[in-house]
């Protein structure tokens, strides 16, 4: 057989929903969720006469984004119509940005694995209004829910740098945390606040030759799942048709895919040669925006130390795991409690374990955030410093964690009510380790004869000792006092 | 005069338009098409080598609204129109090619 090497080459362009109480060019609000047709006016029904006005809130999230992808913004940018003829944007054209973009020209980090991370390139980001909904199950024919036509809608659009599936992954994830901590989308899933529309193709190595696959585009994927299992669907599928047609990429034999999700595969819908036509031109309705220096500061001083970064500081600076540093950062709020934790006193790793063990434990039941379970950052770091100091163990501490929770007390308070406080005074725990000793001549001997039973026999005494404090003595004090009286 | 567009590029963009245009339509919106481009032709008589692009008549930028929220039709208003309804939903001609949404 041939010899054949070949590279995934994939760009990406996301919407994401910007969560703005009301729409882009009207008042109505943005809800999900609600009775079909119920918010909608005049104007993202494309009445007559109308006049869209601009959500500012909507252009400053935007701008927000743009900042964190390193973007240049413009000082000038418009809006313009593109035509769009499906009947959940009634008005038969999509406001949009075509030529003039609010953004352009940055990049993004994406996490890979062990700790290292890539450069994606951003061609540009830009504003549009989002189409209502057509459901095609009811019969022969279709049913329209205008309620989400008009929803702020953020383009953004990437270079072809990703080469793999999990790169493609890495950087849809990264952006849902990055909205999230910019508190500019829920970016939910479930609810299509994030679609992703991938670009594939491969370069094909063969008997020394390169051989480039034409171009395919898939529509509208609305789940990390959906996205991976399409690309690795495409790849395979653009790899077969090559062995089989030789057909290589070329001017205008770009296509467009849908995925069919039940059976996993993706399925052509529209050829080269029907490529769309959208005529694009001004927007009369709209005049368009300036960003004055000042305001794109102003704006840019809304930025907060995004996921990927926070993530990389918790591991060089506190020495976690990159996995737990992941954790932590999954969401704004936790990484700031965390950060309050240990600069309320608490050792980073202390706080780490406490948090991703019970706290976020606590969160996934209660179907909430970490931030919203109840605990105290304070609280935490101070139990976080007891557990440290040998006051309470680490398994102690998990409780008092629990409790923290329900009941609001300081960690202190709660050991002492729970008796969890540990036995460190060597002379109280010395008169107990004489008690255990004295009572278990056997193992005594066992240990002071070395060998194999030794290191057996000093756990069972150390047990015993435990079991007579009913849990509570200090561990490694009793371990010393062992140590002293055994040798 | 030489027509300014032919028949093809009338059928292509009544396709692109979804309209249905008769044989005679086509010969007629041909011959306006073409005198509506003449007309236009006029304005390449100005020398517009130092004119910026301009992007909107007006001289004004900057207009924006409040992200608040205003009470929205009602669903009885909104699909007061309808050609037809399906309950709550605008019911349209079955759409096949599954390639809507913005």
């Amino acid at each position: 057989m041939a010899e054949l090497e070949y590279k995934v080459v994939v760009g990406l362009e996301i919407h994401v929903q910007l969560c703005t109480k009301s729409k882009m060019f009207c008042n109505c609000a943005v809800e999900f969720g609600q009775r079909p047709n119920s918010r909608v006016c005049p104007v993202c029904l494309g009445m007559p006469g109308v006049l869209p006005v601009m959500n500012k809130q909507a252009l400053e999230y935007a701008v927000l984004v743009a900042l964190a992808l390193n973007c240049e913004i413009a000082g000038f940018t418009k809006w313009d119509r593109k035509s769009y003829y499906y009947p959940d944007l009634p008005k038969n054209y999509q406001i949009s940005q075509y030529d003039l973009p609010f953004s352009a020209n940055g990049f993004i980090e994406i996490p890979l694995e062990e700790g290292r991370t890539k450069r994606i390139r951003i061609i540009r980001a830009h504003l549009e209004e989002d189409a209502g909904k057509n459901l095609h199950t009811a019969g022969n024919f279709s049913q329209v829910d205008l309620n989400r036509a008009g929803t702020p809608l953020l383009e953004i659009v990437t270079e072809p740098d990703m080469n793999s599936t999990a790169e493609v992954r890495a950087l849809a994830v990264e952006l849902q945390r990055m909205v999230r901590f910019l508190g500019v989308s829920e970016a939910d899933m479930q609810k299509g606040h994030m679609r992703f529309e991938p670009n594939i193709n491969l370069v094909i190595t063969k008997d020394g030759a390169e051989y480039k696959t034409p171009i395919v585009e898939i529509k509208n994927l609305n789940s990390f799942r959906a996205l991976e299992r399409s690309v690795d669907y495409e790849v395979q599928r653009q790899l077969d048709e090559f062995l089989e047609t030789g057909e290589t990429m070329e001017t205008g034999n770009k296509s467009t895919r849908g995925w069919d999700d039940t059976n996993e595969v993706t399925v052509l819908q529209r050829e080269k040669e029907e490529a769309p036509d959208y005529r694009y031109f001004p927007e009369p309705d709209l005049v368009p925006v300036e960003l004055t220096e000042q305001w794109v500061e102003d704006i840019r001083a809304r930025l907060c130390e995004l996921p990927i970064k926070r993530q990389m500081r918790y591991v060089s600076e506190y020495k976690l795991s990159d996995y737990d540093a992941g954790v932590l950062t999954a969401e704004r709020s936790t990484a700031e409690f965390f950060d309050e934790a240990v600069k309320a006193g608490g050792v980073a790793k202390r706080v780490c374990n406490l948090l991703t063990q019970v706290g976020l434990k606590l969160a996934n039941e209660a179907g909430c955030s970490l931030a919203e379970v109840g605990l105290v950052a304070e609280n935490v770091a101070e139990l976080a410093k007891m557990i440290d100091a040998g006051t309470v163990s680490a398994t102690a501490g998990n409780t008092i964690m629990q409790e923290m929770a329900k009941s609001g007390k300081a960690a202190q308070i709660i050991a002492e009510e729970l008796s969890l406080i540990q036995k460190s005074d060597a002379g109280e725990l010395e008169t107990i380790v004489d008690e255990v000793l004295a009572e278990n001549p056997k193992a005594v001997d066992d240990v002071k004869s070395g060998g194999k039973k030794s290191k057996k026999a000093r756990g069972f005494l150390l047990g015993q000792v435990m079991q007579k404090t009913k849990g509570r003595a200090n561990p490694k004090v009793v371990s010393q006092i062992l140590g002293k009286k055994l040798n | 005069m030489a027509e300014k567009i032919d028949q093809a590029q009338v059928r292509k963009v009544a396709r692109l338009s979804r309209l249905d245009l008769t044989e005679a339509e086509v010969e007629e919106f041909t011959g306006q098409l073409s005198a509506i481009l003449d007309y236009v032709e006029k304005m390449n008589e100005l020398d517009t080598a130092n004119v910026e692009p301009l992007a909107h008549c007006l001289p004004v930028s900057n207009v924006f609204r409040a992200d608040s929220v205003k009470e929205s039709l009602g669903t009885e208003k909104t699909l007061a129109n309808a050609p037809q309804r399906d309950g709550e939903f605008f019911k349209v001609p079955k759409i096949l090619d599954g390639s809507s949404g913005a």
